[in-house]
């Protein structure tokens, strides 16, 4: 799928799985198709004030704010872990304009066992870029324009449901050369605490993902199918094999687990082995015959 | 590849539920497969709420005790979850990851080392006072409720060590909170480990720092994956955010940038 060789179409969202490391202990990595590691930047980021989290029904809202040690950081002390695993690993990356994307990409571009990147056009927790980017097509088409000059693998796009129409935004970045797009990263949300009269996460609003938005991510990852030629991840509110094969019919190549990894730290080897059983008791033999099949 | 696993999903079963007062119980379960993961004092288990409706999230709950090949959890039903929790029967079955999270420094301490609870924060305390015992430290209990029926598993506590308590109403022990009582003043002790609401922990803490006591507080940031993926318990400390649940819940006061 878009140059990248992918064991079986599971993976795993940005934010939800560390850098793999951490679910060592649950999930052999050779299960996986890939693994998406951390928001990275080109400099550190201590993210924002606690609290970041508030559990909502049938989800949850974080506001964690690309927390991370910058990609210099990253390249010197954990890309070195991460090198042999058995799986794809691929870095999601974010910036606050599209000159350190660019830069951020060029980095990373550098490092040989990381063969692709989720360009992160779509945090709605910070300030700075991040989703400021991935709600208008000129801010999209520019970040991807950026990067895309300095990248020379595989450029997967996450976009945003924070939109108008997801299906324009998709269709800038295909123009500007994106090679995939992942889609959707978190519902903007805020809850608030009604007995001390104030919002429950540190800077007011939040992103809101689990079962909750999955409805609204396949019926994005649909108008998107319908819209651009690259093949698309689907992602928002993963938790079951079934809800795997859902995305695909409505026109996922591949998937990403989520939120789901924080119920149970084993699912997306889990939702893996499911999508084989799934098609082998649906006598099917290659499981791209089921990528789109609602629109055929 | 790693041979040996340090976290596990692992399935228990109910053998008891004990109702402690209004509003705690204490289970006892056994694991399944009759292997209990190696656990230090001061850990906690993400526990997977029967009220799956209600509650997205797992539960982060400390470590009671661990005692005849069973784990005890103390929990405090304050939401739909842990309602759910204390509605346990025996031979009911639940979800567990374990062990999370680094423990207090029972393996290192010597000498007279006092344990400070606060309410049901007091939990984590028993085994850690077991271990104490056991390594030849002598553990000195200091235990604070609103009333004396909130003073949680006394006699369990009295059959390891000294038990020191205040109750704000002075239905037990003296009266008032946990910094107050005089044995601070009278004594002088080699460690302090506490558990509690936030304030009685930033109470104590300033006693320890007023008295050059090494002291660790336990804390309960709200916490979604408990694995130190989704960076949203993290507590400032001199090195930056940091997750609650993989570098604490257990923290050296000096580690902290809590104003005391």
């Amino acid at each position: 799928m878009a140059g990248l060789s992918l064991r079986n179409p599971v993976m795993t969202a940005s934010g939800t799985f560390g850098y793999g490391l951490e679910f060592e202990d649950f999930v052999p990595m050779s299960k996986l198709g890939g693994i998406i590691v951390k928001g990275t930047t080109l400099l550190p980021r201590e993210g924002n004030d606690y609290p970041r989290m508030a559990e909502t029904a049938s989800g949850m809202l974080n506001c964690v704010g690309l927390q991370n040690k910058g990609v210099n950081y990253f390249a010197e002390h954990i890309y070195p872990q991460l090198r042999d695993m058995d799986t794809n690993v691929i870095v999601n990356v974010s910036g606050s304009s599209p000159e350190n994307y660019a830069e951020c990409a060029a980095i990373i571009d550098g490092l040989d066992k990381i063969p692709a990147i989720e360009l992160n056009i779509s945090c709605p927790n910070v300030k700075d870029g991040g989703m400021a980017f991935g709600v208008t097509c000129e801010g999209a088409a520019s970040v991807v324009k950026a990067v895309r000059r300095a990248y020379h693998k595989t450029l997967i796009v996450k976009l945003s449901p924070n939109v108008t129409n997801i299906a324009d935004i998709a269709r800038a970045v295909e123009a500007e050369g994106a090679d995939c797009v992942s889609l959707i990263n978190t519902l903007m949300g805020m809850s608030i605490d009604i007995e001390k009269r104030c919002p429950r996460l540190s800077i007011g609003t939040g992103g809101l993902s689990g079962p909750a938005i999955k409805p609204v991510a396949v019926r994005m990852v649909n108008q998107v199918a319908k819209a651009v030629r690259v093949p698309i991840i689907g992602l928002g509110g993963i938790m079951t094999t079934e809800d795997a094969i859902e995305f695909m019919m409505a026109g996922a190549s591949a998937i990403e687990v989520g939120t789901a990894n924080f119920i149970d730290p084993a699912v997306s080897g889990k939702i893996a082995d499911g999508i084989n059983h799934w098609l082998d008791a649906h006598s099917i033999n290659d499981v791209n015959e089921i990528v789109g099949i609602i629109n055929q | 590849m790693r041979f040996f696993k340090m976290k596990q999903i692992k399935d228990f079963t109910v053998v008891s539920n004990n109702r402690l007062d209004e509003r705690n119980v204490l289970l006892r379960l056994s694991p399944i497969d009759g292997q209990m993961p190696a656990i230090k004092p001061g850990q906690f288990v993400q526990v997977q709420s029967p009220a799956k409706d209600n509650t997205f999230l797992r539960l982060p709950i400390s470590i009671n005790n661990v005692e005849d090949g069973q784990l005890w959890l103390m929990v405090q039903m304050i939401g739909d979850g842990t309602k759910a929790l204390g509605a346990l029967r025996e031979g009911d079955r639940i979800n567990l990851v374990l062990p999370l999270g680094n423990g207090f420094s029972t393996d290192k301490a010597k000498g007279k080392i006092l344990l400070v609870g606060g309410g049901v924060g007091i939990a984590p305390l028993l085994y850690a006072g077991k271990k104490l015992k056991d390594q030849g430290a002598e553990p000195v209990f200091l235990l604070g409720a609103r009333t004396a029926s909130g003073v949680l598993e006394r006699d369990l506590f009295e059959q390891i060590g000294r038990v020191l308590i205040t109750t704000e109403d002075g239905s037990l022990g003296e009266r008032g909170f946990v910094t107050q009582h005089s044995a601070l003043q009278q004594e002088k002790f080699d460690k302090i480990m506490v558990c509690g609401p936030k304030p009685m922990m930033m109470a104590v803490a300033r006693y320890a720092k007023s008295s050059d006591t090494d002291c660790e507080v336990s804390l309960e940031n709200m916490m979604a994956c408990g694995l130190g993926a989704c960076l949203c318990c993290v507590e400032k400390t001199v090195k930056g955010n940091v997750c609650v649940c993989t570098e604490g819940p257990v923290f050296n006061i000096n580690q902290l940038t809590w104003q005391i």
